[in-house]
């Protein structure tokens, strides 16, 4: 299908997909994008925490702090221009027992190592004095003052958009079956037809080891997804912590973070469940009332709070703690994989890095001297919305209150969702506290022909 | 904080949400002479939920005819439009600031609407999946009734073929109904509580109708990946179960449209999720008065015509007051687990007696006892009662708060059997 050659073929549309789309693009490649499902963001990246890390508390020296502080950095120079909104919280670090007690110290200094340095020691009145709601149970703690709140799917989507409006070509409903290394370029069979490309970059996170097996016919990890479960309480809730709370990891409990969403909601999770399935982001119930309890603990007044929706992720974890990028520059193929709980904070890193490996080994590109910034909805709670704007047309989503131009703009985009899920990460549309009680009617004739998969088929037809 | 005014104008009453109650307070306030009355409703066309249930029977106390929704809620808007209301579509009320000023934003921008009074009448909606915790994945095609309705009656569009609906309320059944008018078949009803929540009389229509009902299950789970491919869940016999089918419509479990309210200045009751209120709907800002299904969790739409029209005679009667008086407050409480709610949740007994005539008591359970009402700890009234959780019980207020009556009356239940 696809005739001409490509520099670079990057499988797997997931945030680090979209950051690696976006990297070799401005550097100058022909880039083409090679996603599986309907839509990007279907895998790891469409349930996590949407917190932008410091790396405060990586394993010093490893490939994943130097890629957190690498796209730390980036995210913060590149936000502006691209309009990516940040909730500038800054976290807390807690400790609820004598045991965790005793980690702060080895925390901090941690924190210190990696070159975060602003993290600090608090007492238990400072805490409660910043944040009342909190319960008085707890004993101790430390800030880490630039950990922030992000748009989980805008910030990707920015990425790829980026991408595309520079010259990158994105493939969906397209799975990589197979392909052949053949001398100097890649022949790789999808579901769609061959694509050729210099090099190929797999950033198929949950699946890296079975696309490694099929293209280089080896893996040097395995995948074993880690849900995680969330529950998220309605807005009013978000006035009572405005820091991220992160717990302090402990030998025997993981403990949740406590957080604002950019959206305006309140979030408590994740979980930790390690499975077999690379597909199932089920929720239970017994987790969810466990969450919301563990929350209500933490919080007392969340108990007067409505929920709002609860939802899953998984995270890509190999049996190494570190990420595992590995690039083979006979065959022209790099592995990006178990990019397991910091790929949204670290994919602007992680791409810089793939970037050098390959300039390393003598791959040169002309950087593209004036780039495209395209500005994408931005639909952060704490910033101007469209419906704030002359002209909105009309609010058809009313929890969310997102307008028919904005779900026009989506719709008419240059890269238009599939399905309702994915426009609802592209303009919040059903995400609030109703659910869809009041807009489905409305939203299922604005989108008739034009999701793939449609909200429901006229009566008679 | 608000930016981009575009606009400013006042008014002697606005209305927010354009629906049963909304509407005929519109109405009666008009006949009431009270001056201009602007009712803002966020809809392109304004009826509220009457406007989607295409289904009998509405109107027969207000209009003394029998109508389906739709012509019922064209009627209420007619009528409310005759009397020279004004009814602004399309117009949301995006935050309520002391003393009777709204935020509103249309499609041409924001502007400031400073009210007399301000009447919140943006009725109930039923929970989400989320809210009563059902697990499972999160494909397309799990709905609540209302979105169903909005879908088949209103667009004339089939989100699905064979659903399960879960929930055994009136709604629940009119889920039914409304299936049918787009040719859905419903091939189960599912309830998580041992028996049907409204009156039994209801599961010979189901047998009618050929659905199976299946009451006492537990650990419901959704399954599907883009769509819905089945409903798991463990039986009243402790059996696995897997209804395979394309759709769950979730229904029911009434709870006030608050948005608004739980982000403003006014107190809530997290017993009704409503605003707390007067006897004469009052709120905790004086300029704010509620009515309708914002109250609490839910009545019919001929209830919520009554109340509206009642309450237009509180507002008229508080605008005419000469000057701001001085409540005496009653606080009202409960504490049973069994009760969920009581309303009004305050009484001034400053007031002539132009109030709601009763107490509206809800229950989070089934209940076989004695309500009785305290004072000061001691008992002034007692009543035995049997009732289901979704029964309205209500209560003669003038025999519960009589002269002198004390700071609070407490609400407590002695439970029989
Ligand atoms: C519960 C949870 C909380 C988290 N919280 C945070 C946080 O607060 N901050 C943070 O920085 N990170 C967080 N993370 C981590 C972050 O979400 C992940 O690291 C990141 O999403 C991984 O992205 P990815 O692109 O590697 O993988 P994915 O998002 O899985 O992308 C891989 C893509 O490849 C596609 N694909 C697979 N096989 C093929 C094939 N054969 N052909 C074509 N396409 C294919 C998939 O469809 C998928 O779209 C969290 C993760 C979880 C689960
Ligand atoms: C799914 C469902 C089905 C029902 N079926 C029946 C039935 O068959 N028969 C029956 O008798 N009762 C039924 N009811 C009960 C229904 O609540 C009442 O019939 C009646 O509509 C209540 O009137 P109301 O004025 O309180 O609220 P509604 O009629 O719901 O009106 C509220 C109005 O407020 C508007 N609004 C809300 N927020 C704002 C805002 N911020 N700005 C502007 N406008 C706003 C809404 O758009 C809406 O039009 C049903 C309820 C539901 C949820």
């Amino acid at each position: 299908m696809q005739c001409d050659t490509f520099d670079i073929a990057i499988i797997g549309a997931g945030v680090v997909g979209c950051a690696m789309a976006r990297r070799f693009t401005l550097d100058g490649a022909r880039v083409v994008v090679i996603e599986k499902a309907l839509d990007v963001l279907e895998g790891a990246s469409k349930g996590n925490s949407a917190i932008l890390h410091t790396g405060f508390d990586a394993p010093p020296g490893s490939l994943e702090q130097a890629c957190i502080a690498a796209g730390y950095k980036e995210y913060l120079e590149i936000a502006q221009e691209m309009s990516l909104p940040i909730l500038k919280s800054g976290a807390l670090v807690l400790a609820w027992s004598s045991d965790q007690m005793a980690q702060l110290p080895k925390l901090i200094e941690k924190a210190h190592t990696n070159g975060v340095t602003n993290v600090a020691n608090l007492s238990r009145e400072e805490i409660l004095r910043r944040e009342p709601n909190l319960s008085p149970a707890l004993i101790g703690g430390f800030e880490v003052p630039g950990e922030y709140l992000i748009d989980p799917w805008g910030t990707a989507h920015a990425y790829v958009l980026q991408a595309i409006a520079n010259g990158a070509t994105l493939m969906r409903n397209a799975e990589v079956l197979d392909g052949d290394f053949e001398g100097t370029s890649w022949s790789l069979k999808t579901t769609q037809g061959d694509v050729r490309a210099n090099h190929v970059i797999n950033c198929t996170g949950l699946y890296g080891d079975i696309v490694d097996e099929r293209l280089i016919g080896s893996k040097k990890f395995t995948i074993t997804p880690r849900k995680g479960q969330f529950v998220v309480f309605d807005k009013p809730a978000s006035k009572l912590v405005s820091s991220i709370v992160l717990p302090v990891p402990t030998k025997t409990t993981k403990g949740v973070v406590i957080c604002r969403t950019i959206f305006g909601n309140l979030l408590v999770g994740p979980t930790a469940e390690d499975q077999d399935s690379r597909t199932d982001a089920s929720t239970s119930r017994g987790a969810l009332l466990d969450l919301h309890a563990k929350g209500v603990k933490m919080v007392p007044e969340l108990s007067q709070y409505e929920v709002t929706t609860a939802y899953a992720g998984l995270r890509p974890a190999a049996e190494f703690s570190d990420y595992q990028i590995k690039h083979d520059s006979e065959r022209r193929y790099v592995t990006v994989g178990g990019i397991r709980s910091t790929g949204l904070s670290s994919s602007l890193g992680i791409a810089q890095h793939v970037s050098e490996l390959l300039q390393n080994s003598g791959t040169q590109f002309r950087a593209v001297s004036s780039p495209v910034i395209p500005t994408p909805e931005r639909l952060s709670e704490y910033h101007e919305r469209d419906w704030q704007c002359p002209g909105g047309e009309s609010i058809i989503c009313h929890c969310e209150l997102v307008t028919k131009r904005e779900i026009e703009r989506v719709l008419d985009g240059p890269m238009p969702p599939a399905t309702l899920a994915g426009l609802k990460r592209r303009t919040r549309v059903t995400m609030g506290r109703c659910q869809g009680f009041y807009c489905t009617g409305g939203l299922a004739a604005l989108t008739e022909g034009r999701l793939v998969r449609p909200m429901g088929s006229r009566n008679g037809s | 904080m608000a930016v981009n005014i575009i606009s400013e104008s006042s008014c002697r009453v606005a209305i927010v949400g354009g629906g049963t109650s909304g509407l005929a307070l519109a109405a009666e306030l008009k006949r009431l002479n009270v001056g201009s009355v602007v009712v803002l409703e966020r809809e392109p066309i304004s009826g509220g939920i009457p406007r989607h249930c295409g289904h009998y029977p509405f109107g027969i106390h207000e209009y003394r005819r029998l109508m389906k929704g739709p012509e019922y809620a064209r009627k209420n808007s007619d009528v409310a439009t005759k009397l020279r209301a004004i009814i602004r579509t399309g117009t949301t009320v995006t935050a309520l600031r002391p003393g009777g000023t709204l935020e509103i934003t249309t499609h041409a921008g924001r502007e400031l609407l400073h009210a007399d009074r301000v009447v919140l009448c943006t009725g109930v909606r039923e929970s989400s999946r989320a809210q009563r915790f059902i697990g499972g994945d999160r494909p397309y095609g799990v709905i609540s009734t209302g979105a169903l309705q909005s879908m088949a009656y209103l667009q004339n569009i089939r989100p699905f073929r064979n659903p399960v609906i879960f929930g055994s309320e009136l709604v629940s059944f009119s889920a039914i109904q409304t299936c049918s008018h787009v040719g859905i078949k419903p091939i189960a009803l599912v309830e998580e509580e041992d028996r049907v929540r409204v009156r039994s009389l209801l599961s010979p229509y189901l047998i009618a109708k050929r659905v199976p009902l299946h009451t006492g299950i537990r650990h419901p789970k959704i399954v599907g990946r883009e769509t819905v491919e089945a409903l798991e869940f463990t039986d009243k016999n402790g059996d696995h179960r897997r209804i395979e089918t394309d759709g769950i419509i979730i229904s029911g479990r009434f709870r006030p449209e608050a948005a608004l309210l739980r982000a403003s200045h006014l107190d809530v009751d997290s017993g009704t999720g409503g605003p707390v209120v007067d006897q004469t709907g009052r709120c905790s800002d004086p300029a704010y008065f509620a009515t309708g299904n914002i109250l609490r969790p839910a009545e019919t739409s001929a209830f919520c015509w009554q109340e509206g029209v009642d309450t237009a005679a509180r507002v008229a009667n508080d605008l005419q007051a000469p000057s701001p008086h001085t409540p005496k407050v009653v606080s009202v409480s409960h504490d049973d687990p069994a009760i969920r709610f009581v309303v009004p949740q305050r009484i001034d007994t400053s007031l002539p007696p132009y109030g709601m005539a009763h107490f509206y008591l809800g229950l989070a359970e089934e209940v076989r006892g004695v309500l009785e009402a305290r004072s000061d700890g001691i008992l002034i009234w007692e009543k035995s009662i049997r009732s289901r959780p979704v029964r309205r019980l209500q209560f003669s207020l003038s025999e519960i708060v009589k002269p002198p009556a004390a700071d609070d009356i407490t609400f407590t239940l002695r439970r029989l059997g």
